[in-house]
C-alpha cells in the first residue's frame, strides 16, 4: 500500500522537476484529446508550446507573453503573501475591478487634461481602490470573525455589477454612440499606459509585474514582514511568541494582495484593455489564483508560472488559427495542463513509500 | 401597476428558476459541512447540462438524463476528490481548474447537440388537487424534478441532523484530526461527499438544459455555479436555508424582470448586486456570533487533511 | 453579369501573373474571421460562421478561411487580430462592435491587410464597416404581431439599452400600432445577449402580464422554448431561423444572413475593387432574411406581412416613415419624412405610444 510521508522541508529537486513533468504528461493527455479531435497531435503541440517562442512571428508574440502575463504575475504576487500567511483572498477580480474604476474614473473626471501629474494619481487612486476593496473582508474578518474566504469572494459579484452599472452609466462615453463603455484612453494620453519602448510590449503593468517580483522575494527572503508571513503559515503558534500580530497580518496581506491586484487593474484598463466595459473582467483575478499555486507560492516560480500561462493563451489561439482547433479544446487542455501541475506538486512536499520496510 | 403581477404565479415561477442553483447549492453544502471547499460548481453543472442532455437525447427519456448528469458530475468532481484528498493539492486552485476544463470539455462534447431538442419532461399530474385555490398553482403543478430538489434538501436535513454518518461527517467537517484520531475514515468521507456534491451539481445543469430552457448551448449555465456558492454561505450551512436561499436569490431575478414586464422602473444592476450584499450581512452577523457560528461554519473548510501519524 | 466577373477575375488574374509570377497567382486569398461568442451559440456567431462557410461554397479554392471563436473583447481582441493578421490574412471580418479600436489599431499596423468591422462606426482606409438593417425585419414582426396578438400585449426582450435593440423596440410598435390601435408593449432588459434561463424568465414574466407575442433581441431559444409551454403563445426566430419551433409558437424569424455581403467583398478583393465602404443592408439586399411564415398566420395577415416585406425591399416604404412623433409628443418625422441614418444609428428615445424609460 503506497503511502504519503511529509518531508521536513520541501524537496528542491521535486520542486524544480514536478513542473516540467506536469507539462510533459499534458503534452501526452492533450495529444490524445487533439488527436481524438482528428488533428495531428505533434503539431499541436508544438504550435501550442513551441511556435510562439521560437516560431515564425515569435518577435511579435513574444513581448506579447509579457502583455498576457504581466497582470496574472502581478495579482498573484500579492496573493501568494497571503496565501503563505494562511489568508485566504480568494476575491482579486473584484478589487481588480475596483481599482481599474476607481483609477479610470479618476482619469476621466480630468478629460482632456493633459498634466503629467495624472497618470501617476490614476496609479496610487487604483492601488487604493483595489486595496479598500480587499480591506474590506480584513475589517470583517478582525471585526466579526466572518471568512475572508467567502467575503472577498461574494465582494467580486458585487464588484461585477458596479462595473456594468459604470459601463452604462456614469463613465459611459458620451460621445460613444449610446454604447455602453468608456472613453478609450488611447485618445487620452496624459492618461494612456503605452508601450513605453515600442515592439517590446512593456507597459507600465509589466514593469510592475517584475518589481513585484524582486520586492516580493527580497521582502520574504530580507524584511522582518516577510519573516512573519512565513512564520505565520509554517507555525501559527510560534508566531504568537514571535511577537506576530494576526490582526496586523491579515489586513497587511489582503491590504497589498489588493492594493497590487487594483493595480493590474489599472494598468490594463489605461493599456492593452483601453477603457471600461462590461466584458472588462475577463478572469484574471481567478487565473491568478491557478498561477499563485502553479508558481508553489514563490516569487520566481510565479513568474515562470505567469508566463506559461499566458503561453497557452497564445499558442492555443495560434493552434485555433492554424489547425482549425475549437476554442473548447484548448479550454480542455489548459484544465488538463493545471490537474496536472496541481497533482504532481504532491512530490515536493510529500515522499511516496511503498512499504514501511522502505524506510532506511 | 405593481398589482398586475400574481403573486401566486410569480411563487410558482421563482421555483422553476431557482431549482438548478437549489440542486447545487444542496450539494455543495454536504461538501462544505465535510470540510471542503470545491469551487468547480460551475464546471460541474455545464457537464450535467450536456451529459443529461445528450443521454436524454439518445435514450428518449427525460430521467436517463438525469440519471447521466449525476453520474457525469459525480465522474468530474471525483478529479477534484483525487487531486484534493489523495495528492493533496490546493482545493481553490483545484477548484477554478475545475471550472475551466469543465466548461471547455463540456463544449467538446456538445458539438454535435446544438439546436436539438430533448424529450419533454412531463409535469406530475396531481388531478384535481392542482386546482386547490393558492395551494395548486404554487405548490401542485410542477414537474418531478422541483419536487426532487425539496425532497433532497429535507433528505440532507435529516441525514446531517439525526443520522450517526451525518454526526461523523461534520465532525470530519469540523476537526480532521480529531476525528482521525476517533478512527473515522476522513479521505474515504470527504470523497463521498464531493461525490454527493458532484451529483447534485449535475442534476442542476441538467434541470437547465432539459426542463427550464431546454437546449443545449454553451456556456449555457452563464454562472448559476457561482451564485450556487454564494448561497451555501448565505444559508450558512442549513438545509433549509438553502431552500430559502436559493428562492430568494432565484426569487431576486424573477421579481426583477417581472417588475419590468410590469412597467416599473427599476434599477436592474443595483438590485441584481443586492442579494451578494445581504449574503455578507448574514455571514458577519451569523460569524458574530461566536457560539452559534461555532455550531454551523465547517472549521476545517478548505484545509489539507494528511494523515501523519 | 457573371461573364462580366468572369473576365475581370481573369483579367486580374493576368495582371497578377504577369506582375508577381505564376506562385503568388495560385495563392488562394485567406479570409480571417474573430468572433465574439462559440460558433455553436446558434446565434450571432453562428450565423457569422454560416457566412464563413458561404464564402467557402462559392470560391472553392480560391479562398482560404480562418477564424478565432470566443475571443473577448479588448485587450485579446488586439492580440488575436495581429496573430490572424501575421499569419497572412488578406481580408479580416471583426464581428462584435467591442472590437471597433482594435480593428482599428491593428489595420494601422497592417496597411496591405483588409478590414471590415461589423456594427461599428470608425472607418479608415483600409477597414470598411457593414451592419444589417434588422429594423426592417422588426417592422414585419410587429405587423405580424399587432394583427395576431388577442390581449392586445406584445413583449420584447431587450438585450442591452443600445441604438440597435431600441430601433428594433420602436420599428415593433410602430407597426404594430399601425394594424391594431390598442396594442401595448413591454419591455424586458435582460442585460445579457446570451444567459439562456434568464430569457426563459423573462419570457415567462411577460406571459404572466398577459403578453402572447414575443420578440427576443437576446440569442438563444429560450424565449420560444418558454412560449411553447403556454398556447396561444406565439414568438419568433431571432439571428437564426429556430426553425425547430415551427409551426408554432415560431410563426416567422428573423435572419441574419451574413453570407451575400461576405461574398460580394471577398469577390471585390479578388478582383481589386474593394475600397472602404460602409454598408448598412437590410431585407432588400440579402443581409435580413425574413424566415418563412408558417400555417399558424391567417393568409391575410401573411400576404400584408409579405407585402411590406416586398416595400421595404425595393425601397418604396421605410419603417421610420412620418409623421412620428417622440415619446414626449415632440415632433421627430413630419409627414412623409424619412428617419435619416445617423439619427438611427445613435437611436435613444421611444417613439410615441411606448410607455415606460430606457435605462440610463
Amino acid at each position: 500500500m503506497p503511502r504519503l510521508e511529509r518531508r521536513p522541508t520541501p524537496s528542491r529537486l521535486w520542486t524544480a522537476a514536478t513542473p516540467v513533468l506536469a507539462v510533459i504528461a499534458t503534452m501526452f493527455a492533450g495529444g490524445l484529446l487533439f488527436a481524438a479531435l482528428g488533428k495531428d497531435p505533434v503539431e499541436a503541440i508544438r504550435t501550442i508550446f513551441w511556435d510562439p517562442l521560437f516560431g515564425e512571428f515569435a518577435s511579435y508574440s513574444r513581448p506579447q507573453l509579457l502583455v498576457k502575463a504581466g497582470p496574472l504575475i502581478l495579482i498573484a504576487i500579492g496573493l501568494s503573501l497571503g496565501f503563505k500567511a494562511q489568508v485566504w483572498n480568494i476575491g482579486a477580480e473584484g478589487q481588480y475591478i475596483m481599482g481599474a474604476l476607481a483609477g479610470a474614473a479618476t482619469g476621466l473626471a480630468f478629460y482632456p487634461g493633459d498634466s503629467p501629474l495624472l497618470f501617476p494619481a490614476m496609479v496610487v487612486i487604483g492601488a487604493l481602490g483595489g486595496g479598500l476593496w480587499g480591506l474590506i473582508p480584513a475589517v470583517l474578518k478582525l471585526r466579526f470573525g466572518s471568512s475572508e474566504i467567502l467575503v472577498s469572494l461574494m465582494l467580486v459579484y458585487v464588484a461585477q455589477h458596479i462595473l456594468s452599472a459604470a459601463a452604462f452609466g456614469m463613465l459611459k462615453n458620451p460621445e460613444g454612440r449610446g454604447f455602453p463603455g468608456s472613453r478609450n484612453f488611447q485618445q487620452f494620453p496624459a492618461a494612456f499606459n503605452g508601450e513605453l519602448i515600442a515592439g517590446t510590449g512593456m507597459h507600465w503593468g509589466v514593469v510592475a509585474a517584475l518589481g513585484s517580483v524582486i520586492a516580493a522575494h527580497v521582502l520574504l527572503s530580507r524584511h522582518i514582514l516577510g519573516f512573519h508571513i512565513r512564520v505565520a503559515g509554517e507555525a501559527p503558534r510560534a508566531a504568537r511568541f514571535a511577537g506576530v500580530s494576526p490582526a496586523l497580518l491579515t489586513s497587511v496581506c489582503l491590504g497589498i494582495s489588493g492594493a497590487l491586484a487594483g493595480l493590474a487593474g489599472l494598468f490594463e484598463v489605461t493599456g492593452p484593455a483601453g477603457q471600461i466595459s462590461t466584458d472588462f473582467a475577463s478572469g484574471y483575478g481567478f487565473t491568478a489564483i491557478i498561477v499563485a499555486f502553479l508558481g508553489r507560492l514563490h516569487p520566481l516560480g510565479i513568474l515562470l508560472a505567469g508566463l506559461l500561462m499566458a503561453l497557452t493563451y497564445i499558442g492555443g489561439e495560434l493552434a485555433q488559427l492554424t489547425l482549425n482547433l475549437p476554442s473548447a479544446a484548448i479550454q480542455a487542455f489548459q484544465g488538463m495542463l493545471l490537474f496536472f501541475l496541481l497533482a504532481f506538486d504532491v512530490l515536493s512536499n510529500f515522499r511516496i513509500r511503498l512499504a514501511r520496510r522502505a524506510r532506511a | 401597476m405593481i398589482g398586475s403581477i400574481d403573486p401566486l404565479l410569480l411563487i410558482a415561477s421563482l421555483m422553476v428558476a431557482s431549482t438548478p442553483i437549489l440542486l447545487a447549492a444542496i450539494g455543495e453544502l454536504v461538501v462544505e459541512k465535510a470540510g471542503v471547499l470545491n469551487l468547480g460548481v460551475e464546471g460541474m453543472m455545464i457537464v450535467g447540462a450536456i451529459a443529461g442532455f445528450a443521454a436524454a437525447v439518445e435514450s428518449g427519456s427525460p430521467l436517463v438524463g438525469f440519471v447521466g448528469a449525476a453520474l457525469a458530475g459525480a465522474a468530474l468532481s471525483l478529479i477534484f476528490a483525487v487531486l484534493t484528498q489523495v495528492l493533496l493539492s490546493n482545493q481553490v486552485a483545484t477548484g477554478l481548474a475545475l471550472t475551466l476544463f469543465g466548461i471547455g470539455f463540456s463544449a467538446l462534447i456538445g458539438q454535435g447537440y446544438a439546436g436539438r431538442r430533448p424529450p419533454p419532461t412531463p409535469k406530475l399530474d396531481f388531478g384535481p388537487l392542482s386546482d386547490i385555490p393558492v395551494l395548486g398553482p404554487v405548490l401542485l403543478r410542477h414537474d418531478p424534478v422541483v419536487y426532487v430538489s425539496i425532497l433532497i434538501v429535507a433528505a440532507v436535513w435529516v441525514f446531517l441532523k439525526y443520522t450517526r454518518a451525518g454526526l461523523v461527517l461534520r465532525a470530519v467537517g469540523e476537526s480532521h484530526d480529531a476525528a482521525h484520531a476517533l478512527g473515522y475514515k476522513v479521505v474515504r468521507l470527504r470523497v463521498l461527499a464531493i461525490a454527493f456534491g458532484g451529483a447534485c451539481a449535475g442534476l442542476g445543469g441538467a434541470y437547465l438544459s432539459l426542463v427550464r430552457v431546454p437546449q443545449w448551448t454553451e456556456g449555457m449555465t452563464a454562472g448559476a455555479g457561482w451564485i450556487a456558492l454564494a448561497i451555501v454561505v448565505f444559508a450558512s450551512w442549513r438545509p433549509w436555508r438553502v431552500l430559502a436561499g436559493a428562492y430568494l436569490f432565484g426569487g431576486v431575478t424573477v421579481l426583477q424582470l417581472n417588475l419590468q414586464a410590469a412597467g416599473v422602473a427599476i434599477p436592474v444592476q443595483y438590485l441584481s448586486m443586492a442579494p451578494y450584499v445581504i449574503t455578507i450581512i448574514v455571514l458577519v452577523i451569523i460569524s458574530a456570533d461566536r457560539r452559534r457560528a461555532a455550531q454551523n461554519a465547517p472549521a476545517s473548510l478548505g484545509r489539507v487533511f494528511h494523515a501523519s501519524s | 453579369m457573371q461573364r462580366r466577373t468572369l473576365l475581370t477575375s481573369t483579367a486580374a488574374a493576368l495582371v497578377a501573373v504577369s506582375l508577381a509570377g505564376p506562385a503568388l497567382a495560385q495563392e488562394p486569398l485567406k479570409v480571417g474571421f474573430i468572433y465574439v461568442g462559440p460558433i455553436g451559440d446558434l446565434g450571432w456567431s453562428y450565423q457569422h460562421d454560416q457566412g464563413r462557410l458561404a464564402v467557402e461554397k462559392e470560391f472553392g479554392d480560391k479562398v482560404e478561411t480562418v477564424y478565432l471563436e470566443s475571443v473577448p473583447e479588448g485587450a485579446d481582441a488586439e492580440r488575436a487580430l495581429t496573430q490572424m493578421a501575421m499569419q497572412g490574412a488578406d481580408l479580416i471580418f471583426t464581428t462584435s462592435f467591442g472590437y471597433m479600436d482594435a480593428t482599428i489599431n491593428v489595420a494601422a499596423r497592417f496597411p496591405d491587410v483588409k478590414f471590415e468591422h461589423a456594427t461599428g462606426y470608425k472607418r479608415a482606409g483600409n477597414v470598411a464597416t457593414y451592419n444589417a438593417r434588422f429594423y426592417e425585419g422588426r417592422a414585419v414582426m410587429g405587423t405580424i404581431a399587432g394583427r395576431m396578438t388577442r390581449s392586445n400585449k406584445i413583449g420584447y426582450i431587450g438585450s442591452f439599452p443600445i441604438p440597435e435593440v431600441i430601433q428594433g423596440i420602436n420599428s415593433t410598435f410602430i407597426h404594430a400600432r399601425k394594424v391594431n390601435p390598442d396594442v401595448e408593449i413591454s419591455v424586458v432588459w435582460a442585460y445579457t445577449w446570451f444567459d439562456p434561463a434568464k430569457e426563459a424568465d423573462a419570457a415567462r414574466a411577460l406571459i404572466e402580464q398577459g403578453v402572447d407575442v414575443i420578440l427576443a433581441h437576446t440569442d438563444s431559444t429560450a424565449p420560444l422554448a418558454e412560449a411553447a409551454k403556454t398556447p396561444g403563445v406565439i414568438g419568433f426566430g431571432q439571428a437564426s431561423d429556430m426553425l425547430d419551433f415551427a409551426p408554432s409558437p415560431r410563426v416567422s424569424s428573423i435572419i441574419d444572413n451574413w453570407g451575400p455581403y461576405y461574398i460580394e467583398r471577398v469577390q471585390a478583393v479578388l478582383d481589386g475593387t474593394w475600397t472602404s465602404t460602409d454598408t448598412w443592408a437590410g431585407i432588400g439586399e440579402g443581409a435580413v432574411v425574413i424566415g418563412e411564415i408558417t400555417d399558424a398566420v391567417p393568409a391575410e395577415v401573411k400576404a400584408e406581412a409579405e407585402a411590406l416585406a416586398a416595400a421595404i425591399a425595393d425601397k418604396s416604404y421605410h419603417p421610420f416613415t412620418g409623421p412620428l412623433n417622440r415619446q414626449d409628443g415632440t415632433p421627430w418625422l413630419a409627414e412623409g419624412e424619412v428617419a435619416d441614418d445617423a439619427t438611427l444609428a445613435g437611436m435613444n428615445f421611444y417613439v410615441e405610444g411606448i410607455k415606460g424609460d430606457i435605462p440610463q
